[in-house]
């Protein structure tokens, strides 16, 4: 059953990982807008056809 | 009669508004006014006429094309503004107050292609910000903002940087770090305790030290991290000899961490690890949920944040853009179309009409004489004037009623919540409760006097209490937000509930600011009609254009000879006809106004053919409004003169309680009257002329028709829209309280059942962990449950 030392090691080191990653985001500000994303993705991207004028 | 004469609207095609004129079209297209073709025609060059695919008229009506931004090539205006400069990259956050739609985050994001020294630009929807990285080698401030301006979205600069002192506060607050952490540990705690609930065999009780010791480990930074606030919080107001419910809150952190590190190191138990960190953690969520900001709407802006950032100087006959802090006294300054008057100044040349609707909430301009002084704060709306400036700003007549003293001075009078009056005995009885315990056992063993003295002050931990609070009012509050009642903080409710007294002012608080009443009296036939439109299209007088705009879409007949008096009226000559419109001084030379309504006369061919009135209007059910408040002693406070007194009789009901002609300070000295006669008073006002008495009463209450307009001194804005609601507002804050009463005493009962145990000395840790988190999970269903359902009761 020393397994579950090491296991739960492991279970700990990755959920570390995760909060670090979560800080990661939050200081970077990725978390700021949470809103404008969800309109900007449903703006189609117009057809290149006359772009370059 | 003058029905008959309504043909068709044709909409705007950038703005949506009513075309009055077919001057302006382009590709079948039609327009209001010139901007806004110009707007189209700039979108149309760049390919961008897309903009016009995903909203219906997205854009912002563009009548006014003056640009006035030559301060932007001040360097240290510059510097003030941008958040960061080098060589090649310079980054600036621009508000722009007309973001309100997709087609706004499409275009705004594309401004490169307008000009390639655009690097980058970003929007915030909600806070209507738009963050711009670009070369200032290709581009300059200013050319950046007149592109802004050019396609219809005007950034507001102003000096108080409202944007950048939010971010910075968000930037200091981790509450959201604090939170990661405690969630974190706690369910990382939770599985680390659930063998030692469901019961560790002999074999493998090595696992149960190991267990303990990691609880431990973990509970570290949730007590000294996540939960570090409360204990300072907890030291400061005991040093300030308070006892608010921070204090049993650190206590319980505490006892709880200490019982739980001595009963892991003497290996007697496993500890209350899984309690601690729910606890920090649920009481965590419920800061976070209590502290609801609204981006869009700032309370604490000041008179700073409604300036320009500079102002054109004259000296030695050429104008240079001054900052405003620098702006002296003799000196001359010139104010174009729509700008602002920033400090006390003398008229020397020009016509001024000026729009004091921010200072006073009265929406017709005022015209002003040479020579006379101008109070800051009114907006220039004819030509350009020239002013000499008699007072520093910080000096002028708005800025000195914005320093007064009811400004300055702190907030004591405001009343005490629920939770602070609650939880200042409730700390005293659980402090007598546990050392009772203590002393009880003392005499049989000192363990478990120990045992219950610690049992005691966790099972009491008032974490529920705390909740309750916090969730029933943000639950409130998002129920306002959605009827368009913006409070500043949670506390607003509970004040809300307690208020008798209710004083309104009149001009823009019960009486619509922009739509004017316009009622014609005469009778005209359609061809006069067709002059007197044809007159009024081309003068740019707020009347005129209220005027023609009431008269609808009519064929435009040719001006012979138009001349317009600034401020007094047109003298025109259309199809023949020598056609005089303007107030009765200009009309008809000398001339008494009778009534008390602006009015503007018509005289076509000599003929005296009548007026069209100017009235204000109620807001829309004011009298019904008022009659739901009987339970309230209403009040109205007003600055203008007396003469709609006998309209508003029926909804005051007596001539006492009805004041006017108050100055701003008299305003403030009647709400100090009421409260004095132990009123708690509710204080409904717009514009700066109330600011004082929203300040000094219990609640101030600004009622404006946009959110984004200047309200200083106020807890709460009130969307002109949801007047009607108020009555309800007042009840379903009642209801509210009446929920975190209800609330807390479930949690009381709780606490009740956790003592029963607690106190003789013999707690498990898995009933605190089964307790604590079955407390929470009701309060917050139920409160969060029954606020949604009065409010469904009040109709909101």
């Amino acid at each position: 059953m020393s397994i579950i030392y090491f296991l739960i090691g492991c279970s700990v080191v990755l959920a570390l990982a995760f909060l670090l990653a979560f800080f990661w985001s939050q200081r970077t500000g990725q978390n700021d807008d949470l809103y404008t994303p969800s309109v900007r993705i449903l703006i189609d991207d117009e057809p290149d056809t006359n772009d370059k004028k | 009669m003058t029905e008959s004469i309504f043909t068709q609207k044709t909409l705007c095609y950038h703005c949506g508004d009513e075309c009055l004129t077919t001057r302006y079209t382009l590709e079948e297209k039609s327009f209001c006014c010139h901007g806004c073709k110009t707007v189209y025609t700039i979108l149309a060059e760049n390919n961008l006429c897309s903009y016009y695919s995903f909203n219906d008229h997205p854009g912002l009506t563009r009548a006014r094309t003056d640009k006035r931004f030559d301060y932007l090539n001040e360097p240290a205006i510059i510097k003030e503004l941008v958040d960061y400069t080098d060589d090649n990259l310079t980054i600036i956050t621009f508000y722009i107050p007309h973001i309100h739609c997709s087609s706004c985050i499409w275009l705004l994001e594309k401004l490169n292609r307008f000009n390639a020294g655009v690097l980058y630009s970003r929007i915030d929807f909600l806070k209507k910000q738009l963050n711009v990285k670009y070369d200032p080698q290709k581009i300059s401030l200013r050319e950046l903002v007149e592109l802004l301006f050019d396609i219809g979205y005007e950034p507001l600069i102003s000096l108080q940087d409202v944007i950048k002192k939010q971010n910075r506060a968000n930037e200091k607050d981790n509450l959201i770090q604090r939170i990661a952490v405690a969630g974190f540990c706690f369910g990382n705690v939770m599985l680390l305790s659930f063998p030692e609930y469901l019961g560790l065999s002999a074999l493998e009780a090595s696992f149960k030290h190991f267990f303990g010791w990691l609880n431990v480990l973990f509970s570290l930074p949730v007590v000294f991290y996540s939960g570090r606030e409360y204990f300072v919080s907890a030291w400061q107001n005991l040093k300030n000899r308070v006892l608010n419910i921070d204090f049993p809150l650190a206590l319980g952190i505490a006892v709880l961490f200490a019982r739980t590190a001595a009963e892991v190191l003497t290996k007697s138990g496993a500890g209350f690890a899984d309690t601690l960190c729910g606890l920090v953690f649920f009481l965590l969520v419920g800061k976070f949920v209590q502290r609801k900001t609204y981006h869009h709407i700032s309370f604490e802006r000041d008179y700073r944040s409604f300036f320009p950032v500079a102002v054109q100087v004259i000296t030695d006959g050429a104008e240079k853009p001054v900052p405003l802090a620098d702006l002296k006294v003799g000196e001359r300054i010139v104010l174009r179309h729509n700008e602002i008057i920033p400090a006390d100044a003398i008229l020397l040349k020009g016509e001024a009409l000026i729009d004091f609707s921010f200072v006073t909430g009265e929406s017709i301009p005022v015209s002003k004489t040479l020579g006379e002084i101008i109070y800051a704060g009114g907006r220039q709306t004819s030509e350009a004037i020239e002013l000499e400036v008699v007072k520093p700003v910080s000096q002028s007549y708005l800025t000195q009623l914005w320093n007064n003293e009811a400004f300055t001075r702190l907030q004591h009078n405001r009343m005490q919540t629920f939770n602070e009056r609650v939880s200042k005995h409730f700390t005293i009885v659980l402090l007598i409760i546990a050392f009772g315990a203590l002393l009880f056992w003392l005499p049989t063993s000192l363990n478990r006097g120990l045992a219950a003295f610690t049992a005691v002050l966790i099972v009491a931990c008032p974490c529920a209490l705390a909740l309750s609070t916090p969730f029933t009012m943000s639950a409130a509050l998002s129920i306002f937000d959605r009827n368009l009642f913006y409070l500043k903080n949670t506390a607003v409710v509970e004040q809300l509930a307690k208020i008798d007294t209710i004083v309104f002012d009149k001009t823009g608080t019960i009486t619509t600011g922009t739509d004017n009443n316009i009622t014609l009296s005469g009778s005209l036939t359609t061809s006069e009609l067709q002059l007197v439109y044809s007159a009024c299209i081309n003068s740019n007088h707020p009347l005129s254009r209220m005027i023609s705009q009431y008269l609808g879409k009519i064929d435009k007949l040719e001006l012979k000879y138009y001349r317009e008096t600034p401020g007094q009226g047109i003298n025109a000559l259309v199809g023949g006809h020598d056609v005089r419109i303007g107030s009765g001084k200009f009309v008809f030379g000398e001339f008494k106004e009778i009534g008390n309504q602006t009015r503007v006369h018509l005289l076509i061919d000599g003929k005296y053919c009548g007026y069209f009135a100017f009235k204000q209007n109620y807001r829309a059910g004011l009298r019904q409004t008022v009659n739901e408040l009987s339970k309230y002693q209403t009040f109205l406070i007003s600055g203008d003169s007396d003469h709609e007194k006998d309209e508003l009789l029926p909804v005051f009901k007596s001539f006492d309680r009805m004041n006017f002609s108050q100055s701003p300070q008299k305003k403030l000295e009647f709400i100090q009257l009421l409260q004095r006669l132990k009123g708690k008073v509710i204080m409904m006002g717009d514009g700066l002329n109330d600011a004082g008495a929203l300040r000094q009463s219990d609640l101030g209450i600004a009622v404006t028709d946009n959110i984004n307009n200047f309200s200083p001194g106020c807890d709460a804005i009130l969307d002109g829209r949801s007047f009607n609601k108020l009555p309800a507002f007042l009840k379903f804050s009642k209801s509210t309280v009446s929920i975190i009463h209800c609330s807390f005493l479930i949690s009381l009962t709780y606490n009740l059942i956790g003592l029963s145990y607690a106190v003789t000395g013999k707690l498990s840790p898995l009933t605190a962990a089964i307790l604590m988190p079955l407390s929470t999970a009701t309060i917050i269903s139920f409160t969060t449950v029954a606020t949604h359902l009065a409010a469904k009761k009040r109709g909101l």
